[in-house]
């Protein structure tokens, strides 16, 4: 029996000179993908990274809903990081009416939940679908036989994320606490007082793995990209707001995100494309937040990052696995910074009335910037829904990075060349789940 | 039980174990992996045979046990789905997808057409099934594990329940049961909140109402469950008729009690 493979490019005899690299099922990514790499000689004559998970259509289901319904619906576009799906469309809701969660302790709450969604996603992306890449394993059960107690590190972090999720939110995937204008029960201090021992524990851990992350062994690729991600208002490390920025020089609300950045669909994937309208394609992510926002790092953060040898910008995208530790470190710090201040709010939510309306909301998923927009009717019905995640707007940018990984490994043995590239899709965490649900399609009805 | 697929490759002691996605948001297979404390030792008991999601390393078919995750939505799946049960002794559904269609069978009840060129302009090179259909519409399911999420700790029973060779203590009795069991006071008889959890299965533990919340099905329709009742009941609590059918068709709606009590809402909604 075959291993549920995807379609890819027709197979066939390639021609004389001709070299081809494909992977027909993606390992260690969130989704159904394909890779496929066709050289002519030296030169890369096609490089795609395909999608071919079939679409789910949210944005047409959503038409017709309440919009007190998004962050449950939405949710579940992605069982790995279904709060950043909650946190875009709570805030594209609220921006809808009129009403602002900016500060205080329910603010303080999604920022936690959202931490811990962080923790849980890099921990598992760091140990479980990124590091047997660089130690040579097939999977990190594999990987434990030999490194026991690496694994256990990373179980912990995770583990340590997943409570945060599971106490603020009430279950790790698709946790039912949050809604439009702030939570159904807000935790008490002392419900939180149990997160504080395995957060600190998190963050050594999470400190750890920036160190062992900056002693693999990275191939020399370098990439020059458009780096795009939140900036908070207030200073923060970006997590749970902000306008849009990249070191290129855009600079603008979420509300015109649709202005600057155009999403193009090709043949080749079951995703549109994302670029900035006036340059092409850009990188969202840990290595577009840290681009811009190193600076803003926490202490012990920004110490782990020194350490490592990392500068104010990262290019090596292997190396994203140490940007990805030092947020973890962020994580876990935020995390406690906020249980330490947190006040019990009044009321677990403020009151959410619907008007006819256009909101948007953008937050920084694990992956890098999700973007909701809603059209709205006074009721409250949702009339239209645009979302556009990380993975379709890194899409590009992973297609490029995969030439340039290519180019410098030409002389590389073919299986070896292969596991790099797909060690290169993996550098960017792509979440396929996310990625195809913005499709135009035909009905086959069998 | 469907045909037997032959020698599989694992031993008595430590069967084969394959996890297949469909469509699917990956969160069910994703409680393999936030098995933190027990997923090593899950390794020792079953050889993880083919889980591209967590391995790039694929062992051959036939497999003791097959999880299977999603929905199908397209002809290759429906094709794809006949030779995993081909090559799988056991199989067991994980989530509301895969046992009934998940959110993504909201097109179920709309017309698909309308549905798409609402959204989507231009021809498309990929091909979808006009429904989103749950695995035993197309074979034979020896078990069927409910929820959006399931519960990592019901898994971890079936799973041990199928290593004991005994039957997974899973109950299919109504969410109101786990909340008396934890003595959470009821949301809709306290608060005049709206309710799914009197006609839903029981499994996630009864979260929602322990979060002031009413259950919003998303473990899916428990054994006979009474959703006339309990619908005039919410519209005494003052839910509307959409409000009914929107809470009757969400993770769970194409369910056959479920799509029953929303479609006959909808149409008293005219």
């Amino acid at each position: 029996m075959s291993a549920g493979a995807g379609p890819g490019p027709e197979a066939g005899e390639p021609a004389e000179g001709t070299r081809v690299l494909r992977t027909d099922v993606l390992a260690r990514v969130e989704g159904e993908g394909a890779m496929y790499v066709r050289l002519d000689g030296r030169r890369v004559e096609e490089i795609e990274l395909r999608i071919y998970e079939p679409p789910r259509f949210f944005e047409a289901l959503l038409r017709g809903r309440a919009f007190t319904e998004a962050p449950d619906i939405t949710a579940r576009i992605c069982g790995i990081c279904p709060v950043a799906y909650q946190m875009s469309a709570v805030r594209a809701m609220e921006d809808a009416c009129g009403v602002h969660v900016e500060q205080g302790p329910l603010r303080d709450l999604r920022r936690l939940i959202y931490c811990g969604e962080w923790i849980e996603s890099h921990s598992l992306h760091v140990y479980m679908l990124h590091a047997p890449d660089f130690l040579g394993f097939s999977s990190v059960v594999e990987m434990a036989a030999e490194h026991r107690d690496l694994v256990e590190r990373g179980l912990r972090i995770k583990r340590a994320g997943n409570a945060v999720i599971e106490l603020v939110g009430g279950r790790e995937v698709h946790p039912v606490n949050v809604r439009v204008g702030g939570f159904y029960r807000a935790p008490t201090r002392s419900e939180l007082r149990v997160l504080v021992e395995p957060l600190q524990r998190a963050r050594e851990d999470a400190i750890a793995t920036v160190g062992w992350a900056s002693t693999l062994p990275f191939p020399a690729v370098e990439r020059s990209l458009e780096h795009v991600a939140l900036v908070d208002p207030d200073g923060e490390y970006p997590i749970d707001r902000g306008s849009i920025r990249s070191d290129r020089g855009l600079d603008i609300a979420p509300a015109e995100f649709a202005e600057h950045i155009v999403e193009e669909h090709v043949e080749r994937s079951n995703a549109l494309h994302a670029r900035i309208r006036e340059r092409g394609s850009y990188l969202a992510g840990p290595l577009a937040r840290y681009a811009l926002a190193s600076e803003r790092l926490s202490g012990p953060a920004a110490q782990a990052a020194r350490e490592a040898g990392l500068g104010a910008i990262c290019e090596n995208p292997f190396q994203s696995i140490v940007v990805r530790a030092v947020e973890l470190v962020e994580a876990c710090d935020q995390a406690l910074a906020i249980m330490e201040r947190y006040e019990e709010p009044d009321a677990p939510a403020v009151e959410v009335i619907p008007r006819a309306a256009v909101g948007h909301g953008a937050t920084e998923a694990p992956r890098g910037l999700l973007y909701h927009r809603y059209e709205i009717d006074a009721e409250g019905t949702i009339l239209d829904a645009t979302i556009v995640p990380p993975t379709s707007q890194n899409q590009l940018a992973i297609e490029d990075d995969l030439r340039a990984v290519v180019e410098e490994g030409i002389e590389l043995p073919d299986r070896e060349l292969s596991l790099r590239c797909e060690q290169a899709i993996r550098n960017h965490d792509p979440c396929i789940s996310c990625a195809t649900h913005f499709l135009t399609l035909t009905v086959d009805r069998g | 039980m469907a045909e037997d697929p032959g020698a599989v490759t694992g031993t008595p002691d430590r069967p084969t174990l394959a996890v297949w996605k469909f469509s699917s948001c990956d969160g069910c297979q994703l409680s393999v992996l936030d098995c933190e404390d027990e997923l090593l030792t899950l390794a020792d008991r079953v050889q993880i045979a083919y889980f591209p999601e967590a391995s790039s390393a694929a062992v051959e078919g036939p497999y003791d046990v097959s999880l299977v995750e999603g929905s199908i939505t397209t002809p290759g799946d429906a094709q794809r789905i006949r030779e995993v049960r081909a090559g799988s002794r056991t199989l067991i559904t994980i989530g509301a997808c895969a046992t009934a269609g998940g959110i993504q069978a909201l097109r179920n009840f709309a017309d698909v057409e309308d549905f798409v060129s609402a959204v989507y302009a231009s021809p498309e090179f990929i091909s979808t099934l006009a429904e989103s259909t749950p695995i035993s519409a197309h074979v034979p399911v020896d078990f069927e594990l409910n929820g959006c999420p399931i519960n990592k700790r019901q898994l971890l029973e079936v799973i041990s329940a199928h290593l004991a060779r005994r039957r997974p203590r899973v109950r299919a009795h109504s969410v109101c049961v786990e909340c008396k069991r934890r003595m959470t006071v009821c949301v809709m008889v306290a608060h005049g909140t709206t309710c799914l959890g009197p006609v839903t299965h029981a499994g996630c533990g009864a979260i929602c109402p322990s979060y002031d919340r009413g259950c919003y099905g998303c473990y899916g329709p428990m054994e006979t469950p009474n959703t006339t009742s309990l619908s005039a009941r919410m519209e005494q609590l003052g839910a509307g008729e959409l409000d009914i059918v929107r809470m009757f068709r969400t993770f769970t709606g194409a369910a056959e009690p479920f799509a029953r009590a929303s479609t006959e809402h909808e149409r008293d909604a005219g």
